[in-house]
């Protein structure tokens, strides 16, 4: 029988306190951060010390020599979670029909350090010493190619750059591309990589990241403590199919459903309008075909600056009344991931549906006056069948899903 | 499920700004392809671009945008304003969260994140480099999501915003993007198109160094030859295209026809090779026959074939192998021609330029031409429209990108049906 819902049924987590779905899981149900000094380059002189980073990553253990010199860690890291994520479904795409499977990911800062590394080779020697791999490794683009070339993966192709709000785009679009005959099936998901020098110095740029040198003390969001925030690098990455597919083919697991989704975007600076947060949520139940009471946790995006927080706190309590849904930010443990922040809260969504479970944020005292939430800062068990996962983009990006159980 | 209209155009190119001067030069098959200003080029192997002169105070833009945008975003706030013009809507009478953007660019802001690293790292002598002199909005020049913000803030939008980043094939995918969002309701109107500025030393360095870009230094009018034997590589070019995509009900209710409906679109991946192409263009073949199938068109119906053609010696052969394999017998019959060749390749904003310029050929109801066309590669035996521009009757235009990722799309644009747009 046709069963055209799109679910999830492989995961691949690439986080900053845990590689591998579970290793990352129970860490975060642990409480345990992977947020530490940075150790890519020597951060003394720079406003931002610490950062969020993938421990014991050997990214040659998931990506073959010969790849591994055209492309850029942020790459690496989704090759990695891809893998993962297909092993996750027990899925080999080199099985399916030849243009039945897509691949759609998020970028947002694309292959900074090796863009670095080429830029200073040629301002420091000349144009000549620019590598061959500059073309294909940098650009936002490179992760898609080289996931469809390592797995054979034909059909549909993709990449969103709406900054954090893309890990939530690309699997709107992974379900766009389900709803159609010639797609049956996506590798999806995020990840991001720019703690380089440069790369570091631009994220600052926006005065958003947190001076904090205590990893512990950097990244408290909804608190009067909210002082910026911390990023890092990682995501996760999906094996999303149509259900009727994934039941014909014997799926090992199936995580959930995709039931709802909405994007929005903020007025121009400066503007009187409110923001459009709120609007954002109430479209995805709308789409899900949900009420507010159906929701059992919200995943924020926590930006862990004291305006914005009130602005999400503030549409979470308008959708869902005060202090009446469980509110979580995993990402304290793990810091912004930019393009895979998104999409590891989607995991930990799935993950505390599969496991009626709700991971903690960590390092939060006391709720700021202004965020009417209840925020959930130990780990806390309960019937977890809704989840609602809110991502905001640099620059006015609003979007929101629903995962529903199976 | 409403189809999607081009109802506003807005295009910065090489050659001049605006869609006239575009449609002049494209109509002339005159060549805007020139020895590179932008910087000193000694020691570049490929020192020939396809420049945009373009003054950001005489397009419109004040000091606060152009302090804050790069060159990319600029043209963007340009094209958007020309398309907002041409479409004749009321944006103030229209509800934000129904107004969506989507912008395509393969490189985004490049020109100014590489002009900051060389003041940060004291040009390229400190890695870890100088925070100290790093200016307010160079995050946004990491984040090519800065685009779809200039474009969402100028038009007030507050529906869906994407930026497409899917290398050279972004212009087209963008709009297909955008054309989604229109078909399944999401939104009325959707700025859409794509944008590159990418004539800026790191990138011409990393084309030098996979020897894509034409080394034909001393003829730089000359130097893109699209299915040519002689062809050499693409020339690097710069612009945008920007259009106001609108439900055809919506332009239907405000009674307006619009330029040209969005009847499919699809991309496909090799999986074969970053920049490799297989001769047999497979995967191109099945975007057309996808794309085509969508728009419910047949090869006969097909009246232009608006090509890739970027000059490469394995492009030209890979795409007229698909075009063969897709449209059967009509790939002999049909005119096939590359704007790239006057125009050159914009990465990202060329497929946008390339919908603009079908837009233009169904309006006028000629063909442009394939310049530099003079030796033709007997791989290559189709008809590319040589030199000269053509009359023809035009209903339904195919138009394709190929790139980096082995990325391939291919979409079908027809005259919608109603009344005339003035």
């Amino acid at each position: 029988m046709s069963d055209d819902r799109a679910i999830i049924t492989g995961i691949g987590a690439t986080a900053p306190n845990g590689l591998g779905t579970e290793a990352y899981w129970a860490a975060t149900l642990d409480g345990k951060s992977g947020i530490r000094e940075i150790e890519s380059f020597d951060p003394a002189n720079y406003t931002t010390q610490v950062a969020g980073q993938v421990p014991e990553f050997v990214a040659t253990q998931y990506v073959p020599a010969k790849v591994m010199v055209q492309t850029d860690r942020w790459t690496h890291l989704a090759l990695a979670g891809a893998a993962m994520a297909l092993a996750d479904a027990g899925l080999d795409p080199a099985g399916m029909r030849e243009y039945e499977m897509a691949v759609v990911t998020a970028s947002s800062s694309g292959g900074s350090e090796f863009g670095q590394r080429e830029i200073q080779k040629l301002w420091s020697n000349g144009p000549q010493h620019v590598g061959a791999y500059q073309s294909i490794a940098w650009f936002y683009a490179a992760s898609t190619g080289q996931l469809s070339i390592m797995h054979g993966m034909r059909g549909a192709c993709g990449v969103l750059a709406s900054e954090q709000a893309g890990g939530l785009d690309v699997v709107a679009q992974s379900r766009r591309l389900l709803r159609r005959p010639d797609t049956t099936t996506v590798l999806t998901g995020g990840a991001d990589h720019a703690l380089c020098p440069y790369g570091m110095v631009a994220q600052s740029s926006t005065g958003r990241l947190s001076k904090a040198v205590d990893p512990e003390r950097a990244y408290q969001p909804f608190t009067a403590d909210a002082a910026g925030y911390v990023p890092g690098e990682g995501g996760a990455h999906f094996v999303m199919e149509r259900a009727d597919e994934a039941k014909a083919r014997g799926a090992s697991q199936r995580y959930g459903e995709v039931l709802g989704y909405a994007a929005t975007f903020d007025p121009p600076p400066g503007s009187p309008r409110p923001p459009s947060l709120r609007r954002a949520i109430e479209g995805a139940l709308a789409d899900a075909g949900l009420t507010s009471a159906d929701v059992d946790v919200v995943f924020a995006d926590a930006a862990g600056d004291p305006e914005l927080d009130r602005i999400e706190a503030g549409a979470i309590a308008a959708v869902f009344g005060p202090y009446a849904v469980p509110v979580t930010a995993p990402k304290t443990m793990t810091g912004r991931l930019y393009a895979g922040g998104a999409s590891l809260d989607l995991a930990a969504a799935l993950l505390s549906i599969r496991d009626n479970v709700i991971p903690p944020t960590v390092n939060v005292g006391e709720v700021a006056t202004g965020c009417p939430i209840d925020l959930v800062t130990e780990t806390r068990p309960a019937r977890v069948r809704t989840a609602l996962i809110v991502a905001r983009g640099y620059g006015g990006f609003n979007a929101a899903l629903v995962v529903r159980a199976i | 499920m409403s189809k999607a209209v081009v109802t506003g155009i807005g295009v910065v190119a090489p050659g001049g700004i605006g869609t006239r001067a575009f449609w002049d030069l494209l109509s002339s098959g005159r060549t805007a392809t020139r020895a590179i200003t932008h910087f000193d080029t000694t020691g570049f192997r490929s020192r020939i671009g396809a420049e945009v002169d373009f003054d950001p105070a005489d397009s419109g833009l004040t000091h606060q945008e152009t302090r804050r945008m790069d060159r990319a975003a600029q043209f963007a706030a340009v094209c958007t304003d020309e398309a907002i013009a041409d479409s004749g809507l009321d944006f103030a009478g229209i509800d934000p969260g129904r107004i969506g953007v989507s912008i395509g660019s393969a490189v985004g802001c490049t020109v100014s994140l590489e002009r900051e690293y060389v003041v940060l790292s004291d040009t390229g002598k400190n890695w870890l480099v100088d925070e100290t002199y790093q200016v307010p909005h160079l995050y946004s020049y990491m984040a090519p999501s800065s685009l779809g913000c200039e474009v969402a803030w100028r038009v007030g939008a507050e529906g869906p915003v994407a930026v497409v980043s899917t290398g050279c094939t972004s212009g087209l995918d963008a709009v297909g993007h955008a054309v989604g969002l229109i078909e399944e309701g999401t939104a009325d109107i959707v700025l859409a198109g794509a944008t590159d500025a990418p004539i800026s030393p790191i990138t011409v360095a990393c084309f030098d160094a996979i020897k894509a870009t034409s080394p034909n230094n001393e003829d730089p009018e000359h130097a893109l030859r699209p299915f040519d034997r002689r062809r050499n590589g693409f020339v690097l070019g710069e612009g945008a295209a920007i259009f106001v995509l609108e439900s055809a009900e919506h332009a239907r209710r405000r009674g307006v026809r619009g330029y040209v409906e969005i009847g499919g679109f699809a991309t496909r991946s090799n999986a074969f090779h970053m920049t490799g192409l297989k001769p047999d263009g497979r995967e191109l073949s099945e975007a057309i026959a996808v794309a085509m199938d969508r728009a419910h068109a047949n090869p006969e119906d097909i009246d232009y074939v608006n090509a890739h053609g970027s000059g490469t010696k394995q492009n030209d052969r890979h795409e007229t192998a698909a075009f063969k394999r897709a449209l059967g017998e009509r790939a002999h019959q049909v005119p096939v021609s590359s704007i790239k060749s006057m125009i050159g390749h914009s990465l990202g904003a060329i497929g946008s330029l390339e919908i603009a310029a079908c837009a233009l050929a169904l309006q006028n109801q000629v063909v442009p031409p394939t310049a530099n066309l003079e030796e033709p590669d007997p791989e290559c035996d189709l008809d590319y429209v040589p030199k000269v521009a053509r009359e023809r009757e035009l209903e339904t235009i195919l138009t394709v990108g190929s790139g980096f990722g082995g990325f391939q799309s291919a979409m079908v644009l027809s005259k919608p049906a109603g009344e005339i747009h003035v």
